[in-house]
């Protein structure tokens, strides 16, 4: 049934994307998280990254078009980024704000900007892949599409 | 999430805890809305009442509206408006509550910020339920250990913490026991002073593992103390200034107990006498040590005629005894490292004058030295009171020694430093010691400052010897307090203070002659004084002698010796065991009987005060070394160098030690006066009665 289908489509969406590395297993402890009382817990977790690290992308990029780089201010900007990443579990981009803290000490401008590029991709493709994600696992049914399969 | 409980749990402090961790109540703060969500589900998860606050300084004001209304703090460390290491200390210090430190960050010196900073953990996020279901735990401690305090806590802290002073010290005294009977013996000293720490304390009913106050941490102490104000120093503020992982409050509020007895013995020895004291007793030692530090040249040179002869020695424990004396006493003597402080400059000034120790006044010399150094001293300590008593004992009565000077920096210590300057005193004019004498008893001990002042000189603590039997008296000081006045009386003959120690402070007498032998009265102190405070240790070399007071001595000498206060409490009351064991055999010349005796006794004692104090493990070497030099009034003040050595390292344990040497010097010295009127001879103590002291 479409139900079924959806649910199955869901499962595999998740499935790879843990594969493809982009969530890790902290992902799923939101997931654990998510009951009775807190339906959409996962998907409020998620949408309130992207919706606070918004706000940290756009002061990065302000601060990577200074002249000379407050590699201080940056590095604290990304230690905050770094910090939500992880706790929704978005592997690819925490480690590219892991590099981008690296390029920081080292004061590489120029590797901090190719990072925060790189970085801004991940963040962006990772965005598309759970907003589908949360869409299907809303229409395959509020409980069991959104945690994990017993 | 059973909000129903938590709701009949906030009804108070006193939770229904039959489903503890249910319903346990936390308080999240992250500036991260990602992470504080994240924290929020989590913790519902595991069943606890959440609160969540991005605002550091909302949470701190939900904290401080109602202190019963969390159990746990759990506070992100990066956050814009305070520093979550700042909250921290905040709510450790204000209102005691368990606080888990988070943060992306992994580094391990900020883990361990967060552990000196007093963080119960400190985890990384992404933060997992699973380390959260434990969390509950230190609330749980917390709460046990609130009770038991002291001992316990400094496991438990060891066992959170794994690290800290306390813990340390009381491995490296390893004298748990010791401890268990230091506690007793603390009880007994702290009778009279009311416990305003230990608001929950159950003091020495419980053999809890013992804190070990070491230099270190007596200097912390009274860093913080001084810092604080001594009216306004309470445990909890003292703790979190401290800075100590494994320190509970019990621990800090005890010893500031003891610190305060200190500090009123130093002020009530101020009279000369117990400058003399302070550098009879081992009390004095206490103080002794703190003008021994200073005038521990003195004191020193009054025991162990030898060791004056350094003036560098002397110099240096008072700069030593005073760095440490100041340091904690420095800032607020109030508990004794003001005391300790103050001898410092007291003990330099006593090595400075122990040059002329024989008769302190030319002892004084150093001790114009180290004048100097506590002058500035005394008014960092408290030692106003004693100082203003001393000062005019010892500088009167030393004359020749710079008395002033000594007084300077004994009045420093007025508290404590009264001992301190006793001993210092003793040196020049025993001024010191009346100081010392004074604060000696109690303070000396806090003096423990003073056990820095072991190191003093023994030089110029041989003109304390005059003191430092005021020191030893203090040590005596629980019971010689009197006496230890009245070594401290002494003082003024600061050298002859020793000899009038004759009790046990002869070591004084032996000062006198050799100023450097100041030990002498560190000797006879450390008999009679190691009482209490005096523990102060003998001045570094007195301090074995001093810790003839061991009770005395041993608190202050102990403390001195120490120098870190810490022992203070804790030589208080080796210190009175020592010096009353050592005292008695003090006497007669007993110096060396005493040395021994008190080695003995005073060893034990001072190994009760090292257990204590750890840090006294100065003294108590530097006891050891007392009693086995032993040799006393072979002026060989010698062995103050090498009870200064004890002292110095070990002015919390050997507290008391060191007085032993110098004892036999002082009993020489004192010897040659009888009774106690040895210091009258010189010192123009009165004849401190040592014996009554003793």
């Amino acid at each position: 049934m479409e139900r079924n289908q959806l649910r199955r489509k869901l499962a595999n969406m998740r499935q790879s994307l843990f594969e493809q590395g982009y969530l890790d297993e902290q992902f799923t402890q939101l997931e654990e998280l998510q009951d009775d009382a807190n339906p959409n817990f996962v998907e409020e977790v998620v949408t309130l990254f992207y919706r606070d690290s918004a706000r940290t992308i756009q002061n990065i990029e302000q601060a990577l078009e200074k002249n000379p780089l407050d590699f201080a201010q940056l590095d604290s900007y990304m230690h905050q980024f770094k910090g939500s990443c992880s706790s929704i579990g978005a592997v690819k981009v925490k480690s590219e704000s892991t590099q981008f803290r690296n390029y920081c000490k080292e004061g590489n401008a120029e590797g901090c900007r190719r990072t925060f590029h790189q970085l801004k991709k991940e963040y962006a493709a990772l965005k598309k892949k759970l907003e589908l994600y949360f869409q299907y696992a809303r229409q395959a049914g509020p409980d069991e599409t959104a945690c994990r399969p017993k | 999430m059973t909000v129903e409980e938590l709701r009949g749990n906030s009804e108070g402090g006193d939770r229904n805890y039959d489903n503890f961790p249910v319903g346990m109540r936390v308080l999240a703060v992250d500036d991260d809305p990602i992470c504080l969500k994240l924290l929020d589900g989590l913790l519902r998860k595991c069943q606890y009442h959440v609160t969540t606050t991005s605002q550091a300084r909302a949470a701190l004001k939900m904290l401080r509206e109602n202190k019963d209304r969390f159990d746990l703090v759990i506070s992100d460390v990066h956050m814009p408006d305070m520093d979550g290491f700042k909250l921290l200390e905040l709510v450790g210090l204000e209102m005691d509550l368990p606080v888990i430190m988070l943060s992306a960050n992994s580094d391990p010196k900020l883990v361990m910020k967060g552990v000196t900073h007093g963080a119960c953990d400190y985890l990384v996020k992404p933060v997992r339920i699973e380390e959260l279901r434990n969390i509950w735990q230190h609330v749980i401690r917390r709460k046990k250990f609130d009770t038991n305090k002291q001992g316990k806590s400094t496991y438990e802290d060891k066992a959170l913490q794994g690290h800290g002073d306390v813990c340390q010290g009381h491995q490296n005294t390893g004298t748990t026991d010791q401890n268990g009977k230091l506690n007793k013996k603390r009880k007994d000293e702290e009778d009279e002073s009311e416990d305003t720490g230990n608001d929950h304390e159950d003091p020495a009913t419980q053999k809890k593992p013992r804190v070990v106050w070491s230099i270190e941490l007596h200097r912390k102490f009274v860093a913080a103390v001084n810092q604080l104000g001594i009216e306004k120093a309470v445990p909890k503020r003292i703790l979190d200034l401290m800075n100590v992982e494994g320190l509970t409050r019990e621990n800090v509020a005890s010893h500031l107990q003891k610190y305060r007895l200190y500090l009123k013995r130093i002020s009530s020895v101020a009279t000369q006498q117990a400058n003399m004291v302070a550098a009879l007793g081992g009390k004095d030692a206490a103080y002794m040590r703190m003008s021994t530090l200073d005038g521990f040249g003195d004191f020193r040179t009054l025991t162990g005629s030898g060791r004056l002869s350094n003036p560098a020695f002397a110099s240096y424990t008072q700069g030593g005894m005073l760095g440490r004396l100041n340091s904690p006493a420095g800032i607020n003597l109030r508990n004794l490292a003001s005391p300790t402080v103050v001898h410092p400059s007291h003990a330099q000034t006593l090595n400075n004058s122990t040059g002329t120790l024989g008769k302190l006044h030319p002892a004084v010399s150093p001790a114009s030295q180290t004048a100097s150094v506590f002058q500035g001293v005394p008014s960092s300590l408290e030692l106003d009171q004693l100082q203003q008593n001393k000062s005019a004992m010892h500088i009167g009565d030393f004359n020749p020694m710079d008395d002033s000077r000594i007084f300077g920096a004994p009045s420093a210590f007025t508290d404590a430093r009264a001992l301190a300057i006793n001993s210092n005193s003793n040196l020049t004019g025993v001024p010191n010691n009346s100081l010392m004498l004074q604060g000696n008893s109690q303070q000396i001990l806090a003096g423990g400052g003073f056990v820095d002042q072991s190191s003093f000189p023994s030089e110029s603590f041989n003109r304390d010897v005059g003191v430092s039997s005021k020191f030893v008296d203090h040590g005596r000081t629980n019971e010689n307090w009197q006496s230890a006045v009245q070594l401290s009386k002494f003082p003024s003959n600061a050298l002859a203070p020793n000899d009038s120690f004759s009790q046990g402070q002869l070591p004084l007498s032996n000062v006198r002659d050799n100023n450097s032998s100041a030990r002498p009265h560190q000797q006879n102190s450390p008999l009679g004084f190691s009482s209490t405070a005096t523990t102060a240790a003998p001045l570094e070399d007195s301090r074995g002698e001093i810790q003839c007071q061991e009770g005395l001595v041993s608190s202050s000498v102990q403390n001195l010796s120490q120098a870190s206060a810490q022992r203070w409490g804790v030589s208080k009351q080796s210190y009175s065991l020592n010096s009353n064991n050592s005292f008695s055999t003090l006497n007669p010349q007993a110096s060396p009987p005493l040395s021994q005796s008190m080695g003995q006794t005073g060893i034990t004692d001072r190994r009760m005060d090292m257990c204590l104090t750890d840090q006294s493990g100065v003294g108590i070497s530097s006891f050891l070394q007392h009693s086995q030099v032993e040799n006393p009034t072979t002026g060989s003040r010698t062995r103050s160098g090498e009870d200064y050595m004890l002292e110095q390292i070990r002015p919390q344990g050997g507290f008391v030690p060191n007085s032993y040497d110098s004892l036999d010097d002082l009993m020489s010295a004192i010897k040659r006066e009888p009774n106690g009127s040895m210091f009258d001879g010189d010192m123009g103590f009165d004849a401190y009665q040592f014996g009554s002291c003793i």
